[in-house]
């Protein structure tokens, strides 16, 4: 029972290693080498265009049902082919350029884009054994590739030549660069906790107690995923932080300018950075691949699905920020709570027992309340009127 | 006490019965309302009514419809067209040989129904109506717009009971009105 499981939970790397040795019979070894970089490559650029369109699917279904109505559901069975048809639409599309436009740069922001999104999945461990590099500077890694997402950005805002395109580029750069900082100041209890800056060795700073010692069950671990997630949504853009396409004020963001597939380039770029983020927080957080029972893949797409559900979840739910309010929140909410969150952890490190549960609780508590406090905004009393007659 | 932050989990736990329910909920119980059209409808109420059609007793050739003229003169947009038969002799037959409505023309008013006095034209349930182009193949002849009294029976029962019901004491007294010379004669 135990070898079949063993068996499921390696059989990618296992499909891998036998390919090679297939081919190392009869091909030299740096060909070999080679080839191991191409499949790995192969696997990864096609995983993400698959995620990202069937991802557009999921959405569309989950906000349907929120909505009180079937999702896609013409094209194939249960719509499966939609993502497919939408495809074909946006390939057939006629591509425009505004006629002042700064051509160039409006041709490479959305290539540009695509390759932060597709980078992250590198350092993303899918499963034991399946981070594709795996980088003793993971975790820096990822933070520096994914704040890169701000520049293609802007960088297509601004060849734009629109005043919406414009804002909304400048609300880009203004909530990513925001959000970036509570988002890395998140990430480090995990990594004070797991004492390295690798993907893989953060996860399995994790295992032990059937595969459920994960992060998330302790105090300074939920608030950190909390505050990740948090970030994680309004890095790529989604509701309710999606300022920089606020379809109701702005025609579409940053992208009002851009048609048929550079369009769907920079679809495909929120909805692979949306997947990785959560692998990311999953891997961070909720122990990766780590689980009971299951195989390592299947526990670690599980997780990041889940988050993803919940990701759309919140689309389907809030309203979306005001600008003020957005940075407000990061800068006068998140950031104080990240700097506690980090002495919480410094202090868990030397006791991790009741009594640091209980304290924890009460640090987090009274910070959370004080801050709740500080950041109540003034609401002058309202007058009345009594009339005299 | 109002905590901070419990607003945000009861949105979410509203959509999230949102969600849930969608899944085994009625429509009128709040689930999903969707009629998925071409392989769903929604049940036509009687009222409903569209383009007219024309009424018949038992045979196609026991029309209603005497070619009085009355709907073609008060139709609005003049979408009626009609020729009355003439007999052998060359006398008008009480008949429409040529019966046209144009539903490109026809706006659905009704206003035929109303001015009918022979109960012979009424609005029709069937409203997929559509054609290539917009002169010719919109144009129904009589045969295409004759329909039998049963199914007029069927998509609108209410008033066809009326209307029935009216005919046959119509009938009735037209049979009274010829026999009571018979009887009085033979006073």
């Amino acid at each position: 029972m135990t070898k079949i499981l063993e068996f499921i939970d390696s059989i990618f790397v296992a499909a891998k290693a036998w390919i090679l040795c297939l081919l190392g019979h009869f091909l030299p070894a740096w060909i070999v080498v080679l080839v191991s970089i191409t499949i790995s490559g192969v696997v990864i650029l096609c995983l993400g265009p698959v995620i990202m369109m069937y991802l557009t699917l999921l959405e569309r279904k989950l906000i349907g049902r929120i909505q009180n109505r079937y999702g896609p559901n013409r094209v194939g069975i249960w719509g499966l082919l939609q993502p497919i048809a939408d495809g074909i639409k946006m390939f057939t599309k006629e591509d425009i350029v505004p006629a002042n436009a700064d051509k160039v740069i409006h041709l490479l922001a959305p290539i540009a884009i695509v390759v932060p999104a597709l980078m992250i999945f590198l350092v993303v461990p899918f499963g034991k054994g399946m981070t594709t590099v795996n980088l003793n500077i993971g975790l820096l890694y990822f933070i520096a590739v994914s704040s890169i997402t701000i520049l293609p950005i802007f960088m297509g805002s601004w060849a734009s030549r629109n005043k919406y395109s414009l804002l909304g580029g400048m609300r880009t750069a203004a909530q990513m660069i925001s959000y970036e900082i509570p988002m890395t100041l998140a990430v480090v209890p995990a990594i004070m906790m797991s004492q390295s800056l690798a993907t893989n060795a953060i996860v399995l700073a994790q295992a032990g107690g059937h595969g459920l010692n994960w992060f998330i069950f302790t105090p300074w671990g939920i608030v950190g995923f909390i505050i990740f997630f948090l970030c994680a949504t309004a890095e790529c853009n989604r509701p309710p932080f999606d300022l920089p396409e606020a379809e109701s004020e702005l025609v579409a963001g940053f992208h009002t300018e851009y048609s048929g597939m550079k369009f769907a380039l920079f679809y495909m770029a929120e909805y692979m950075n949306a997947f990785t983020l959560c692998g990311i927080a999953a891997t961070l957080f909720l122990g990766g691949w780590q689980g009971p029972f299951l195989p390592s893949w299947l526990w670690f797409f599980g997780k990041t699905f889940i988050l993803i559900c919940v990701m759309i979840w919140f689309r389907g739910t809030f309203p979306r920020f005001r600008v003020d309010h957005l940075m407000a929140f990061a800068w006068k909410f998140l950031l104080p709570l990240t700097l506690i969150n980090i002495l919480l952890t410094a202090l868990w490190q030397f006791t991790s027992n009741l009594a640091a549960w209980c304290g924890s609780i009460l640090v987090l508590g009274i910070s959370l309340w004080t801050l709740v406090k500080l950041n109540r905004t003034f609401v002058p009393e309202k007058r009345h009127y009594p009339l005299e007659s | 006490m109002n905590i901070f932050g419990s607003g945000v989990f009861q949105g979410m736990m509203v959509t999230l019965k949102n969600f849930l329910t969608s899944y085994f909920r009625k429509p009128d119980e709040g689930g999903i309302f969707t009629v998925q059209y071409p392989e769903e409808r929604e049940k036509a109420i009687e009222n409903f009514r569209n383009f007219p059609f024309l009424v018949y007793d038992g045979s196609p050739e026991q029309i209603r419809c005497v070619a009085c003229g009355i709907c073609e003169r008060e139709c609005p947009p003049k979408c009626i067209h009609i020729e009355m038969a003439l007999d052998v002799v060359g006398k008008p037959a009480r008949k429409p040989t040529v019966f046209d409505i144009d539903y490109g023309l026809c706006m659905n008013c009704g206003i035929c129904e109303e001015v009918c006095p022979f109960d012979s034209i009424f609005m029709d349930h069937a409203f997929e109506v559509t054609a290539p182009e917009r002169q010719i193949s919109l144009v129904r002849p009589k045969k295409a717009l004759l329909k039998s009294n049963e199914y007029f029976q069927k998509i609108r029962p209410t008033l066809a009971a009326v209307i029935d019901q009216k005919r046959k004491t119509a009938e009735e007294k037209k049979k009274a009105a010829i026999q009571p010379p018979a009887t009085s004669e033979s006073k």
